[in-house]
């Protein structure tokens, strides 16, 4: 397969400017993930109102995917009820792991190629496991191992 | 290093056929293998010593008295004569074959727990990898001693020896380094460090797994005390390493792993120990690894470390002078003088894609934290490529990478 098709124009471009990339000071859920493979790491912060991630942002230092990934996410979980919230990381999970795009939903869809590149896997779903952690509160270092 | 001026100058062209391995495409490019420091290839030599080995020779060593075990023992006691000459140690007793340099550091660190008293220090260096770091940190954890670090200066990863001896004098029992490198390429000043610490009756423990395939060693001339090197990183088989220790300090040494082959006599209560290396040679060893081994060092041998250690050291220098043009580029180590290994940072480019673009390239790299974790951290970077080269490396392909790379370094940063 080409390159491009692992490094889509949404995961190079999310890479160069991540969305969301800050601390959040009214953050009220905080969890951390990290790759021990190579070293990846990640801080999720998260500000949960009622059942809505009222808002959401990340810091880490990482891979392309990684970073992008996490930065899409931020980009998608913002609003959404923590049911929503793992709902929306299961159908990511699915194009991930198995290649299928979501027709409905590009920006997760550009992740797709990853499926070929089995150990990168985690590098995509690292700041996905964080914030899942984040918004169960439990304040555990989520860990790809 | 240079070789002797009259030395004959290897055919490097027609030493890279001795390799199978490196004759094939990936992802529809011809392979360029730039991982040696994690493992080298193998040459042909040392696959056929083991077949030849399996189909003629194969047998348990030392207990059995018939024909098969005799050829086998002797194959065995064979290779450890033939490393104890590769690196000049006095005797082959000196010489324990181990699973490779982290079992042989970890049989040091382990079996010391007995020598090792509360406000004892151990000394090792910024730069070591996770394996002469964690053992260490073990023993200080069993015995209550104290860890203390030569510090690395800075990007360019001399070690800052203004302090060494000071350092030495705060009660230091062992001090372990690295002879090269794995993420910086430097080449430590072994001589000076070993003659450093014997002025303060330091044992010392060099980890020569960079090294002891590039490098001549000679471990009395660099009056060592213990020196661990690796089979894989050295044209030879996984699964067998070399510890070499002086045989006095491994004479006093409590044995590490207890079973067969490391006992003299056995009661139900106690034991007494086999003599030295039997003693730290428990279980089955890797009898066809040791066979392999001797084939690799005749190998190299063959072609001279000298001679090895210009040819991959001028491949690095001239990848490095090469990628410093590439713009964004932070390289590690040394300028001058160095092993045979680059590492570097790309800004906008983690490590992790670099090596997945030059895999698509048919360039095999490797990216991470290259188990230095701490070293980075005081760097202040998480992650490096590193390309690394051995005998079978060509200027072609520097020229490949730095064309690669560079290619990365605008696909990533745009």
């Amino acid at each position: 397969m080409d390159l491009t098709e692992l490094y889509q124009s949404v995961i190079l471009e999310n890479n160069r400017r991540p969305r969301n990339f800050r601390k959040l000071p009214t953050a009220n859920r905080i969890a951390a993930g990290n790759n021990p493979v190579c070293g990846d790491e990640i801080t999720v912060y998260v500000q949960i109102e009622g059942d809505r991630i009222a808002d959401i942002s990340f810091q880490g230092a990482g891979c392309a995917i990684s970073q992008a990934s996490a930065s899409v996410m931020t980009q998608r979980l913002k609003g959404r009820t923590l049911e929503e919230a793992e709902a929306l990381f299961a159908r990511f999970k699915e194009i991930v792991t198995q290649g299928k795009p979501d027709e409905e939903d590009l920006d997760l869809s550009a992740f797709a190629g990853v499926h070929q590149f089995p150990a990168r896997i985690k590098c995509a779903t690292l700041g996905w496991h964080a914030a899942i952690n984040a918004l169960h509160g439990e304040s555990v270092t989520a860990t790809t191992e | 290093m240079k070789p002797p001026a009259d030395a004959p100058v290897p055919d490097w062209a027609a030493l890279r056929a001795d390799f199978p391995i490196l004759d094939q495409t990936v992802h529809g490019r011809p392979l360029v293998y730039l991982d040696n420091a994690a493992t080298t290839q193998k040459p042909r030599a040392v696959i056929e010593a083991l077949v030849r080995y399996y189909e003629h020779d194969n047998a348990n060593v030392h207990r059995g008295v018939h024909e098969l075990s005799y050829r086998a023992t002797t194959a065995y006691e064979a290779a450890r004569a033939r490393a104890a000459q590769f690196i000049h140690a006095a005797v082959p007793e000196e010489i324990i074959f181990t699973r490779g340099t982290t079992e042989g550091l970890n049989l040091i660190a382990y079996t010391f727990t007995s020598r090792i008293k509360p406000g004892d220090a151990i000394l090792v260096t910024e730069m070591e990898h996770h394996s002469n770091l964690v053992p260490w940190q073990l023993l200080a954890r069993r015995t209550g001693a104290k860890l203390l670090f030569v510090p690395v200066t800075g990007d360019d990863g001399l070690l800052d020896l203004s302090g060494l001896d000071a350092l030495l004098a705060r009660n230091v029992k062992i001090f372990a380094f690295p002879h090269i490198s794995n993420s910086l390429g430097t080449i430590n000043p072994a001589l000076e460090l070993c003659a450093c610490a014997r002025r303060h009756g330091v044992i010392t423990v060099v980890d020569a797994a960079q090294s002891a395939g590039h490098l001549p060693i000679d471990v009395q001339a660099l009056g060592c005390d213990f020196l661990a090197f690796s089979g894989h990183k050295m044209a030879g088989p996984t699964g067998i390493g070399v510890l070499y220790g002086r045989q006095a300090l491994l004479e006093a040494m409590d044995p590490f792993q207890g079973g067969g082959e490391m006992i003299a006599s056995v009661q139900f209560e106690q034991s007494t120990w086999n003599k030295v290396p039997h003693k730290f040679e428990a279980g089955t060893p890797d009898i066809a690894g040791a066979v392999g081994l001797h084939a690799a060092m005749d190998y190299l041998d063959a072609i001279g470390r000298p001679a090895i250690a210009a040819h991959d050291g001028q491949l690095a220098r001239d990848a490095f002078a090469r990628l410093a043009r590439v713009p964004g580029i932070r390289l590690f180590g040394p300028a001058g003088e160095r092993g045979g290994l680059v590492s570097f940072g790309l800004a906008g480019a983690h490590a992790h894609d670099v090596v997945t673009f030059a895999d698509r390239e048919g360039i095999a790299l490797r990216g991470g934290h290259h188990c230095t974790q701490p070293l980075w951290r005081k760097l202040g970077i998480t992650a490096t490529t590193r390309a690394s080269f051995y005998l079978y490396n060509t200027a072609a392909e520097v020229d490949r990478l730095a064309e690669v790379i560079d290619q990365a370094a605008k696909f990533f940063g745009g």
